[in-house]
This record gives C-alpha cells, sequence and structure tokens, in this order.
C-alpha cells in the first residue's frame, strides 16, 4: 500500500469524541477532519457543545472517549510538557479575549514567544509583538497600555495578535465577533482571513454568527445536541437540505430545533 | 427514608470528591514549588505585596496588641503582687501566639482574598486556559510563586511584628505603668528562650503557606463570574483563618506537650 501524499493528511483529525458532564452528553461521537490551510467553522446554538468541543482539542479538557489527531499525533491525555509542546503550534482568540489584566498589550501578545522559548530577548519579543499589532491595525501606542483601557474591539485584535504571534500551524476562534457591532465584526472577520492566509494556517472556529461563519469558512459543519448534523462548503450553507441547518442558519423560531438545549445548558468548566 | 440515605451519600460523596480534588491540588502546587523552572520575578513581585505592603496592617494589629496585653497583664498579675512578670509575658505571648496568629488572620483577610479574587476573575475570565493554550502551566505561572511567597515572607513579617508587639508593651509598660525602661527590657529578654521565638516563625511558615493554599486553591475551582468569585473570596478567608487556628493546636501541641 503507497503512503498518501503528507498534505492530503488531516491537520486535524477527530475521531469518536465524546464527553459527558454527569447525566447529560454533550459530545456524542463526533468525526471530523480538518485539511491543511482550510477554515473549518463549527456553528451552533448555544449548549450544543461547541466550546467542549474546542477545549477538548486544545487539552483544557479530557474527552471521556476519542482519538484527537494533530499533526498525525495523538494528543488525548497528553500532559506536562508534552502537551505544551502540542500547544506551542496552536493558537487561541479567546470569546472574551481573554488578556492578562496585569501585563501591558505588548506582553500579552509577546507572551507565547517568551514563555514557549521562541526568543528568550525581551527586546526581540518586543519587536515582534509590535509587528504583530501592526498587522492586526493597532497602532504602536497601545503597546503599553494594559487591556482595561482598550474597547473590546481593540481587545479582540490584541487577542488575536497574540494568538498569531508565534506563527502557529492551526488557529482556533472561540465566538470571535461575539459582543462587537457589525462593523467591527466584519473588521476581525478580514483579519482572521487575512493573518490565517498569510500564515498558511489550518483555522478552526465556532461561532453562532452566520455572516462571521460564511465570510471566514471554506466548509461548515453543524453541532446540534453533541452530535454534528451537517458538515458541507461554506456556499452550501443555505441550501444544506438539512431542516435544522436551514431554521438555525435563517435564525427561525420555528422548526426541529427548540430551545430545549437553552434549558439544559453544556457546562464546560471543570 | 430513601431520601434521607440518599442525602447522606451525596454529601459523603461531596465530602470525598472534594478532599481528593483538595489533595491533588495541594500535591500539584508543591511539585511545581520544588520543581524547575520557577518565575523569579513573579515570586518577588508575590513576596512584595505579601511581606512589603502587609506591615502596616500587621504592624498595627501587633503593636496595639502589645500595648494592650501589657495593661491588662499589670492588671490581673496586680492582684498578686507579680506585676515584675508583665514584660516576659508580653513577649512569650507575643511571640508564641499573639505574633503568628494575629499576623496570619490579618493577612488571610488581605492577601488570601485578593489571591482568590485575581485568581477566580482569571479562572472565569478564560485567563488560566489562555495560559494553557500559550504553553504555560498555571500552577507553575501562578500558584507556586504565590505559595513560595506566603511561606518565606509571613515568617519575617511575623519577627518584625514581634518586635513591634514588645516595643508597644514596653511604650505602655514605662510610660503609663511605671516601669523602668532598662528594668523592662531585662526582664522581656531573661526568660525568652530561643524556642519561643523558633516556634512563632515555624507557625508563621505554615501559615502563610496555607493562606496562599487556600486563595489559589478557591481561585483555581471558581465557576459562574462575580457570583463566584465572591464565593470564592470567601472561602479562601474562612477556610484559611480556621486552617490557621487548627494549626496552630497541632504545632503548639508538636513544640510544647510534654
Amino acid at each position: 500500500m503507497t503512503p498518501r501524499p503528507p498534505d492530503t493528511e488531516p491537520k486535524l483529525r477527530l475521531r469518536d469524541v465524546r464527553k459527558r458532564f454527569g447525566a447529560q452528553m454533550v459530545l456524542d461521537g463526533i468525526d471530523l477532519d480538518v485539511m491543511p490551510g482550510e477554515s473549518l467553522v463549527v456553528i451552533g446554538g448555544s449548549g450544543s457543545g461547541k466550546s467542549v468541543l474546542l477545549k477538548c482539542i486544545l487539552g483544557l479538557l479530557r474527552p471521556d472517549a476519542g482519538s484527537i489527531v494533530i499533526d498525525g499525533a495523538e494528543t488525548v491525555g497528553l500532559d506536562g510538557r508534552a502537551r505544551d509542546r502540542v500547544n506551542a503550534h496552536l493558537g487561541m482568540l479567546f470569546q472574551g479575549a481573554a488578556l492578562f489584566d496585569s501585563l501591558p498589550v505588548w506582553q500579552n501578545v509577546a507572551f507565547g514567544l517568551i514563555q514557549g522559548r521562541h526568543t528568550r530577548n525581551r527586546a526581540e519579543a518586543r519587536e515582534r509583538a509590535m509587528a504583530c499589532l501592526a498587522q492586526v491595525g493597532l497602532r504602536p501606542e497601545v503597546a503599553d497600555l494594559v487591556p482595561s483601557e482598550l474597547s473590546g474591539g481593540m481587545q479582540k485584535r490584541v487577542g488575536l495578535a497574540r494568538a498569531i504571534a508565534t506563527r502557529p500551524d492551526i488557529v482556533f476562534f472561540d465566538e470571535p465577533t461575539t459582543g462587537l457591532d457589525p462593523i467591527m465584526a466584519d473588521v476581525i472577520n478580514d483579519l482572521i482571513v487575512a493573518t490565517t492566509k498569510d500564515l498558511g494556517a489550518t483555522a478552526l472556529s465556532i461561532t453562532h454568527d452566520m455572516a462571521s461563519a460564511t465570510k471566514i469558512a471554506d466548509r461548515i459543519a453543524m453541532l446540534y445536541r453533541g452530535r454534528l448534523i451537517w458538515v458541507g462548503p461554506a456556499k452550501q450553507v443555505f441550501e444544506s437540505g438539512n431542516a435544522h441547518v436551514d431554521q438555525f442558519v435563517h435564525g427561525r423560531a420555528d422548526g426541529p430545533i427548540t430551545d430545549e438545549t437553552d434549558k439544559t445548558p453544556a457546562r464546560s468548566g471543570r | 427514608m430513601t431520601t434521607l440515605l440518599a442525602l447522606i451519600g451525596r454529601v459523603f460523596l461531596t465530602f470525598v470528591r472534594t478532599v481528593g480534588r483538595f489533595s491533588l491540588f495541594t500535591g500539584l502546587a508543591v511539585s511545581h514549588m520544588v520543581r524547575p523552572p520557577l518565575y523569579p520575578r513573579l515570586i518577588v513581585r508575590q513576596m512584595i505585596e505579601i511581606g512589603y505592603y502587609s506591615l502596616p496592617v500587621v504592624g498595627l494589629t501587633t503593636l496595639f496588641s502589645g500595648m494592650v496585653l501589657a495593661l491588662q497583664s499589670h492588671l490581673g498579675f496586680a492582684r498578686f503582687s507579680a506585676e515584675g512578670a508583665v514584660a516576659t509575658v508580653v513577649v512569650i505571648s507575643l511571640t508564641r501566639e499573639l505574633g503568628p496568629v494575629l499576623a496570619g488572620l490579618m493577612v488571610a483577610g488581605r492577601i488570601g482574598a485578593a489571591m482568590a479574587a485575581e485568581i477566580g476573575t482569571m479562572r472565569v475570565t478564560e485567563q488560566i486556559d489562555a495560559l494553557s493554550t500559550l504553553s504555560t502551566n498555571p500552577f507553575k505561572y501562578l500558584v507556586a510563586p504565590r505559595l513560595i511567597a506566603g511561606l518565606t515572607m509571613l515568617p519575617l513579617l511575623v519577627l518584625v511584628g514581634d518586635i513591634i508587639g514588645v516595643f508597644g508593651g514596653y511604650l505602655i509598660g514605662t510610660t503609663k505603668l511605671g516601669f523602668n525602661p532598662g528594668t523592662y527590657i531585662a526582664r522581656t529578654v531573661e526568660f525568652l528562650q530561643i524556642m519561643d521565638v523558633v516556634s512563632g516563625l515555624v507557625k508563621a511558615a505554615a501559615f502563610g503557606f496555607v493562606i496562599a493554599l487556600m486563595g489559589c486553591y478557591h481561585g483555581y475551582h471558581s465557576k459562574g463570574g462575580a457570583q463566584g468569585v465572591g464565593a470564592a473570596t470567601t472561602n479562601a478567608v474562612v477556610s484559611a483563618s480556621i486552617l490557621i487556628l487548627i494549626l496552630n493546636y497541632v504545632i503548639t501541641e508538636l513544640f510544647f506537650a510534654q
């Protein structure tokens, strides 16, 4: 059997990933492949398990069962330095940006560079942080401010700069446009597309904002009650032929999706 | 009957889960305290926060405790003509008990609460998750520096507090109770044993560790937004205070039980 060329191997492969909190099955056998350079967006309502899926991939939660392979290596069960080595190739933009309050903006951006041993030189780290800030459209004066002095949109930009500072192979975006006005949301979407393209990185995003999903996705997957019920090209999401997907993407109250998931939200805490 | 049994079972399971979680947390925290790499910059920052900025609170507490102790013991001892023992009582009470316990309780209120609030806020705003994704172990970055600083700074604080407390007793003794300054100092030193001070400092180290551990533990496991952080802060202070009082007895028993 001849081995397949490397670029046909998925960058990220999930097989039968399951996660339960108490009696509630949050992820119920997720199978997913994300190819190198691809941007895949997982959509779904609140409590559908999107954040838990992301946390399992990032190693913040341990799945009860299943396999998560990143760059050909199994990552489920990795701890300590082995996990850090995997994470060194990943970037993450958190929903609320999750900037460190106690550090100025440039140190937030350079954090991964210094901690991940990409550089030990603070001057060099600062220089690279400034370049990343420029890349996301922030002026140099911002570098010495603390996160609480920034607007929500600026915090998202700094979060994006931090996520790309180490030039990761895979970038994850957790609800990147939540809480932003439509114009700022579009700016962030453009930045996400531009920066991931510039890095040549693979992107996995989770969102319930369809404008964002269609803008940044090559493929879209829909998560409903812990299962992926539809995966397809982004262009086809509005003609999927799946009643659940149709209801979600058109934002209709009537349809097969009830607000049952809202009554029993998925817990992502530990 | 079934409901009662279920309730007992649930309480027992919660207890076992909490003990297990706390033991794992403590084990991990201690292992990261002694394993490199450490973060000297963060350790120094915490030392300043715990040691330097707590000095006024601890100083005032021990100063007035020393003063009250001198007054009260003088009033009491006068009943059987033993006023001469005031200086000795002040210094032994302060070094063995009041210095470490009062400093511990004050620092638990100031530092334990601050640690729980800071780490709790980091938890609910996903900053701790962000640390992990940036190849940084939260135990090493957040918990270990605080534990090291608590363990080392409390004894220093207590040492300074002891001196200030004795000075408080001296002030009252010489200005209000009519002691000769030289005699008061001589009496202070005469019956003081090295073990009195050492036991107090050992207590202080244990209290510092417990305060930091409780602050970090409750902050690290806080959830549910602002309310969760508030609860974590309260739990950190209450549990640290109770543990200080329990540990105080245990260490006293270890040092001085006949």
